[in-house]
């Protein structure tokens, strides 16, 4: 008995073992890539540790290429996106759970199916008709695209479990409708809140297609210039990887801290949207 | 935020003629009224727009001609775009299927008592939250047939080099590679919200029955995760056909226009040849085809009376 639940155990071990090996070799992948000097890079047999860490590819790309500046586009793109998106779709979301009003949630579903592309033709003709373009607006506005689906769907789920009866015990007492939203639901909201801001800033935070159309020299995000990299002369793997991590290393630092938020969300808005 | 508060003041003071329940619905609008209007002016004005602008002959710095229908009618012969669907519905084949499989086998490995099972699953989910671009860069590089880790890694098992993305032949299945990668968690993600509703008493029977693992896999599990199952093939189905970023960084569409999707041709055509119009036309076309895709999903999601599977984390 004993030994067939060391068996169990055993095999069990290696089947988290693979599961994981092809998320976990990339990412050591990349970070050994972005560690080496060119001629450890160009090895055969490649070199997973190499003798001496390439430091200077890091030193590199945080030094030039005004990669401070665009990781402050980054930050103001993303962060404008995401605090408009929870302005706007958090009362949002209170309002459709509590009139249960399906067709706006239908509209928010199939605005989330609609690629990314179909919405920038029209916008970009907007944004330069507007005279917007050179600026950081035309992207913080469109993603809001990304942004305000992920926040309203989350908060419809979580105001849909929230109970109801605090607030009409707080109507009985005779406070107005935006009492009982800004006193009594939306500080037990909260934890669908965290999720909401969580997700929406990774989505934002990584997207690439509306950059590469409205960005400018001065205003590309992280994504888009790490792109931009690639078409430099003599581009060589270990600033460019380091580059990529760089990028998006706070989005895997985000994942593990709060996987919990993030898999209660993902699966949350995939049953509601996808 | 300030004006919510004096207009739901003036709603609360409505005639007391009006029932409660109704003046308490309509009072809601009140809160959904930012989000119209921002969804109006960011989602809704682009859909009507871009039906609009199909209609025109329209390339950016010349003039603009109403032109009916032409642009579709040009779309029903235009041979590369024929090529983008074909290429488009074989890589979201691909793609939902690949994930599927491998996503249900780590749901059951991930359902299992594991020690520091948070950890492992927030490593088994990064691939699908990490930042697209900087991943496809990364796997340009290991796909490089002479200094990629892939063609060492293949021969370590005695398989001789391969051109991955750099071949009309592989770039396809390379491309579904990286996108099974990257989407292969929001699979096991989903089921393992399924097995997590799972009775026990099915499988305590089927134990006093002595039946094996694969026929409780096969005769219990399985049906009753297939609503699950049904869900993340839908969502794939969508994902995987809009996909853009790994192959915009990895291949551009290329070699030649060997893995040039829809969604890449809609790109060049609006972009590259800045023809709004036909563009526009395009993209409406990718548009019915993932709603009508998105109102199968929605339609199956009313229809199944699966749990919410929201607080499964």
């Amino acid at each position: 008995m004993t030994l067939r639940i060391f068996l169990r155990r055993t095999g069990l071990f290696f089947a988290v073992l693979v599961a994981i090996s092809p998320a976990l070799m990339f990412f050591v992948w990349m970070l050994s890539l972005s560690l080496k000097y060119e001629i450890d890079n160009g090895a055969y047999p490649p070199i997973l540790i190499p003798d001496r860490f390439a430091w200077k590819n890091y030193a590199q790309i945080l030094g030039s290429n005004n990669f401070l500046g665009f990781f402050e586009n980054s930050v103001l793109v993303t962060g404008g996106a995401t605090l408009a998106a929870l302005l706007v779709g958090v009362p949002a979301g209170y309002g459709i759970a509590r009139m249960k009003a399906h067709s706006a949630a239908v509209v928010v579903m199939i605005a989330r199916m609609t690629p990314g592309l179909s919405f920038l033709i029209p916008l970009f003709l907007l944004f330069q008709w507007l005279g917007l373009m050179g600026t950081l607006w035309p992207q913080i506005l469109i993603h809001l695209v990304v942004t305000v689906p992920i926040v309203i769907w989350i908060m419809i789920g979580y105001f849909e479990t929230t109970p109801k009866e605090l607030e009409e015990a707080a109507i009985i007492d005779g406070a107005t409708q935006w009492q009982v939203f800004r006193l009594v639901a939306l500080p037990i909201a909260k934890p669908g809140i965290v999720v909401a801001f969580i997700l929406a800033l990774i989505f934002s935070w990584n997207n690439f297609v509306f950059g590469i159309v409205l960005a400018t020299r001065e205003t590309r995000t992280l994504p888009v210039a790490v792109y931009n990299m690639l078409s430099f002369e003599q581009v060589s793997w270990g600033p460019l990887a380091a580059a990529a991590l760089v990028v998006t290393l706070p989005v895997l630092i985000l994942t593990v801290v709060a996987q919990r938020q993030i898999v209660a969300g993902l699966t949350a808005g995939a049953v509601k949207g996808g | 935020m300030s004006d919510y508060g004096t207009t739901l003041a003036g709603a609360s003071a409505a005639p007391p003629a009006v029932p409660a329940e109704v003046a308490r619905r309509r009072s809601y609008w009140i809160f959904i009224l930012p989000a119209v209007v921002t969804v109006g002016a960011v989602i809704l004005f682009p859909w009507v727009f871009t039906l609009w602008m199909s209609l025109n002959e329209w390339k950016l710095g010349e003039s603009r001609h109403f032109i009916g229908f032409a642009n579709y009618l040009r779309l029903a012969v235009d041979g590369r775009f024929r090529d983008a669907l074909w290429h488009t519905l074989v890589y979201t084949a691909l793609s939902v299927l690949a994930p599927l499989v491998l996503g249900t086998l780590a749901a059951l490995i991930f359902n299992e008592r594991l020690p520091l099972r948070g950890l492992l699953r927030g490593i088994f989910v990064m691939p699908m939250m990490a930042t697209p671009v900087a991943v496809a860069l990364v796997w340009t590089m290991m796909f490089n047939p002479q200094l990629g880790v892939l063609n060492y890694l293949l021969s370590l098992v005695g398989i001789g080099p391969q051109a991955w993305v750099f071949h009309p032949a592989s770039v396809i299945p390379s491309l579904v590679m990286v996108e099974t990668w990257q989407w292969t968690p929001l699979v096991m993600l989903i089921v393992l919200g399924g097995l997590a509703t799972l009775p026990a008493e099915p499988y305590e029977s089927a134990d006093i029955d002595g039946a094996t693992g694969w026929q409780k896999f096969r005769y219990i599990t399985l049906p009753m995760i297939a609503p699950f199952l049904l869900l993340a093939g839908m969502i794939r189905t969508v994902d995987a056909l809009k996909s853009f970023d790994i192959i915009y960084a990895i291949t551009q569409g290329g070699p030649g226009t060997a893995s040039e999707t829809i969604n890449l041709y809609l790109y060049s055509v609006a972009f590259a040849y800045y023809d709004v119009g036909y563009g526009s036309a395009i993209a409406v076309v990718f548009f019915v085809l993932i709603v009508a895709l998105s109102l199968v999903l929605l339609h199956l999601r009313q229809r199944s009376k699966w749990n919410e599977i929201g607080d499964a984390g």
